[in-house]
């Protein structure tokens, strides 16, 4: 990446309108805040913009940062329609508090579920500090500009900073929302813009801002071990013995709630049974799991086996075994009957784990009737009245603190790390600081659910696509329902633009816990439908892109105004994009091959062209070009370097995650056996953005599905050779 | 008992268990928290410090074997202003998540020290062993490649001002 032309410069002056404030001071004299109503009517105080006396202006992020830089961009937002200077601006995280609403991240949601919500905040806080300005020099309030967090008077030249304003503007009634009226995007000055994270400095100088870091004063620390085959009982344990072992506190049985361990983010307080161990430090607390020995009761225990679980699906698609139909539209039989060409491949992913650097960990003080937890929760919305049916308190009497995330992904969307450490906590009397080894980590995931699919499609005399089978063989806990992540949710395309559409499923038993892993379903089943639609492409003897516009069609929104559904304009113009910054049908030299893939996934459109040479099984990807329409664009550091990661993190899944599963129990327990791409790997990554002025999506997720289906198509275009199962590994390849 | 001289202070590890690796000895015993844990097994490199100047795991040293061996964390890369990497490392906004980056930094920093010029292969294989799931790695090449230019100013600057001290 070049060095950003377009950052925000550090030309601001704010000395030289400095006033001293006066009112509306805290108790500390020197912090002035304001409130507003709520913007989302619920008729609580919201409370996102302070305004200090030094002109340093502190806005709130609601919601939790792990990474998509959500405790900038939103901020951002507040601040353009506030029209404060950047450089004034202090973001930081806000409590867990009702006023704040849904604080959470996860969806790709963070950025379109507050995007009016913050502009109006923004707004509001403006008009207040213009009212005050008007009142005290008598102007009409009309007359009135800001920038840069200063409000002018053009006519009289009277100009003060907000600092000076706030006090009185706090005082004034809050504006009916319906008063407030909102920019147009030619009017932005920060939106759009490079703008670098507002946590930058502190990471780059090793703060300690993380969920690890948290600390308070008599915490103790606690590792927890669980059954190896999930939802086995501890039965007993060499207690006394590990008692006695150095730094060792206490070691007792946790007996934790009855299973299923489903991903229930929002109801769920559910804790698997297993044994603590409390300790002086983490150390002795991991050093004595050697010397620990647990008796399981094994009866309720998961026996899964992941080759199993595969065998049975692939054989469940052969013989074209249907339980339940998903979606059917049109006439499929004559489609495939009256066709010229029909195409039939399977394929299928496996179970990933999310392996984010930050392994789970949580502080967490339930010894009192003060309860405190200090947590880097993607979810911390749902953590207070799960905790309090847990521990029987009121949910007034816990407090949720916000910490960054060491990576999410979808991982940090469930809470029961918080709840084993509140049970340990509440037994020990203590706060407690319970760590997460990576072995944990890897062993009790709520992991990428295995996907597989049997897909036909029907091609007629004009070369066009008119029929489209799919299949799916889902893993089941109850073989009623699809596990979470697995199977098949109906999307857009194909079912509302092909005419004959079929999908349908089967249920293969699973009971190993599977949840959200960064775009789910989206970022397996894109592999599948769009490989399957280059080598249909392929086998009618047809340019890929091409086939594919045509396929996706010229329909506009599919449901107009749904932000969420498919846009073939917005489709058209980002494959349009990517293959021209590609030089898609360029000469290639012999083993090297450009794939192409599209995916809408989070309301983002994104397509990506992958350059690959192979030799032999060695795969070099050496460029990626990606094409993405979110809409307005926010941050636009912060929209490149989540396209940018996407394509890394997309690779790195690809080449060669798996998790295996024997006897219920999982086989990969740290790095060395579940490899991350590193450094040498990671391809250059070319990111156009398309601003297609629509309203702002999200960008942590959309942009993971399109590129394992483009580098697989660029590998076939390379050598020859079809990857119709991920990972890559399975069938022999590497990314070198 | 181990002394360890840690960003330029010594530490005492009085009855700490000789076998903690000094990761947790700089988090749980000496408050230094920008080392992070990531996998305990020397595969990540979030644990990132230099010993005696050289980058390593500090997930995989022994405290008790550190007596009078220096270590410099992320909190002691420089003192006053930010380091060239450090700088850049804003600028370019390099992070995401962050959790990986000080691991990252210190790395990066150690091979500038050998190397201030490093080649694209030379950065691939000195940061091979630091690992971001974000997918960082092209913001940190190019982080590196700026910080590599600035530093490089700013020695021949130092250089020339040293000899201009002497020959005075």
């Amino acid at each position: 990446m070049n060095k950003p032309q377009n950052t925000i410069a550090s030309t601001d002056r704010r000395d030289f309108l400095k006033v001293s404030l006066g009112l509306a001071l805290t108790s500390t004299g020197s912090v002035s805040m304001m409130s507003f109503a709520s913007a989302t009517a619920s008729g609580s105080l919201n409370a996102y913009v302070h305004i200090d006396t030094d002109g340093s202006i502190t806005i709130f992020g609601p919601n939790p940062e792990v990474g998509q830089g959500v405790n900038t961009s939103l901020p951002m937002i507040v601040a353009e329609e506030l029209d404060a200077s950047w450089d004034d601006v202090v973001c930081k995280a806000a409590p867990v508090a009702q006023q704040y609403g849904m604080q959470f991240a996860g969806g790709s949601l963070s950025i379109p579920m507050r995007w009016d919500e913050m502009r109006k905040v923004g707004a509001i806080a403006r008009d207040m500090l213009c009212q005050a300005a008007a009142k005290d020099w008598e102007v009409p309030k009309d007359q009135l500009v800001t920038n840069r967090s200063v409000v002018s008077h053009p006519p009289t030249g009277r100009q003060a900073p907000y600092s000076d304003l706030v006090a009185a503007a706090s005082l004034l009634p809050v504006p009916a929302q319906d008063t407030i009226s909102l920019k147009t995007p030619d009017q932005y000055r920060l939106l759009g813009k490079r703008v670098p994270n507002a946590s930058a400095q502190d990471i780059a100088t090793g703060k300690p801002i993380f969920g690890i870091d948290a600390s308070t004063p008599g915490m103790v620390y606690a590792s927890f071990v669980k059954c190896p085959a999930i939802g086995g009982v501890a039965k007993s344990a060499n207690l006394t013995a590990v008692k006695s072992l150095p730094g060792v506190i206490d070691a007792f049985i946790v007996d934790g709630t009855p299973g299923p361990y489903n991903f229930d983010i929002r109801e769920s307080f559910a804790v698997q049974s297993g044994v603590a161990i409390v300790a002086k430090n983490t150390w002795a607390a991991f050093k004595a799991r050697d010397s620990l020995e647990v008796q399981w009761d094994l009866s309720s225990a998961s026996t899964d086996d992941s080759d199993v679980i595969e065998a049975q699906a692939l054989a469940a698609l052969a013989s074209e075994k249907m339980q339940s139909e998903i979606e059917r539209t049109g006439d499929v039989d004559t489609a495939f009957a009256t066709a010229s060409l029909t195409v039939d491949a399977t394929y299928s992913t496996d179970f990933v784990s999310h392996a984010q650097l930050e392994p789970q960990g949580v502080l967490v003080s339930a010894a009192t009737a003060d309860v405190q937890v200090w947590t880097s929760s993607q979810t911390p919305v749902f953590i207070t009245q799960n905790l309090s049916k847990l521990l029987d308190v009121t949910p007034e009497s816990i407090t949720v603190h916000q910490l960054r995330g060491g990576g999410g992904f979808g991982r940090r969307l469930s809470n029961e790390y918080v709840f084993e450490a509140a049970l340990i906590s509440r037994r020990i009397g203590a706060p407690v600081k319970l760590q997460w080894k990576r072995e944990d980590d890897m062993a009790f995931d709520y992991f990428r659910a295995p996907t597989y699919y049997r897909l036909q499609g029907a091609i007629d005399r004009n070369g066009k696509l008119t029929g489209w089978k799919n299949l799916v063989a889902a893993a089941s806990a109850d073989g009623e329902k699809a596990n979470y992540g697995a199977g098949y949710r109906a999307f857009d395309f194909p079912g509302k633009v092909i005419p004959n559409v079929a999908i349908g499923q089967s249920f293969v038993p699973s009971k190993t816990p599977t949840g959200a892993w960064r775009a789910p379903i989206s970022n397996v089943y894109a592999f599948a439908e769009q490989s399957f639609i280059a080598e249909m492409a392929h086998n009618a003897d047809q340019d890929h892109r091409d086939f594919l516009l045509d396929a996706i069609g010229d329909q506009g929104w599919i449901k107009e105004g749904d932000m969420a559904s498919l846009n073939t304009e917005r489709a058209r113009a980002v494959i349009e994009t990517a293959t021209k910054a590609a030089g898609w049908g360029r000469k290639l030299a012999e083993g090297r091959g450009l794939g192409l893939a599209f995916f809408l996934s989070h309301s983002g459109h994104i397509a990506e062209v992958a350059e690959v040479s192979v030799e032999g099984k060695r795969i070099t990807v050496h460029d990626v070009w990606v094409a993405a329409d979110v809409g307005q664009v926010v941050n636009l550091s912060g929209l490149e370097n989540q396209l940018q990661g996407s394509v890394v993190d997309g690779l790195s899944t690809m080449a060669a995650q798996t998790i295996t599963i024997k006897n219920g129990a999982i086989v990969q327990s740290n790095y060395d056996q579940y490899p991350l791409l590193r450094m040498p790997q990671s391809p250059r990554v070319h990111v156009e953005v398309v601003d297609s002025g629509y309203r702002p999506t999200g960008a942590g997720e959309p942009a993971l599905p399109p590129l394992a289906p483009a580098v697989c198509n660029a590998v076939f275009n390379a050598c020859g050779e079809r990857i119709r199962a991920l990972p890559i590994s399975k069938a022999g390849f590497t990314i070198v | 008992m181990a002394t360890i001289n840690i960003n330029g202070t010594e530490h005492s590890f009085k009855d700490v268990d000789p076998t903690m690796p000094l990761l947790w000895a700089l988090r749980d015993i000496a408050g230094m928290q920008g080392v992070k844990y990531g996998c305990g097994v020397g595969q990540c490199g979030a644990c990132t410090v230099w010993l005696d100047g050289m980058a390593t795991r500090s997930c995989q040293l022994k405290v008790g074997s550190l007596d009078g061996r220096s270590v410099t964390t992320i909190e002691g890369l420089s003192s006053g202003s930010l380091h060239p990497l450090q700088q850049a490392w804003i600028e370019h906004d390099v992070a995401q998540c962050g959790y990986c980056q000080a691991g990252q930094i210190m790395s990066a920093a150690a091979l500038l020290e050998r190397k201030p010029r490093p080649t694209d292969d030379d950065i691939d294989n000195a940061m091979a062993g630091n690992l971001c799931r974000c997918g960082t790695y092209g913001r940190i090449k190019s982080a590196i490649r700026a910080a590599s230019e600035t530093k490089m100013a700013s020695d021949l600057f130092y250089d020339a001002m040293e000899a201009a001290e002497v020959s005075a």
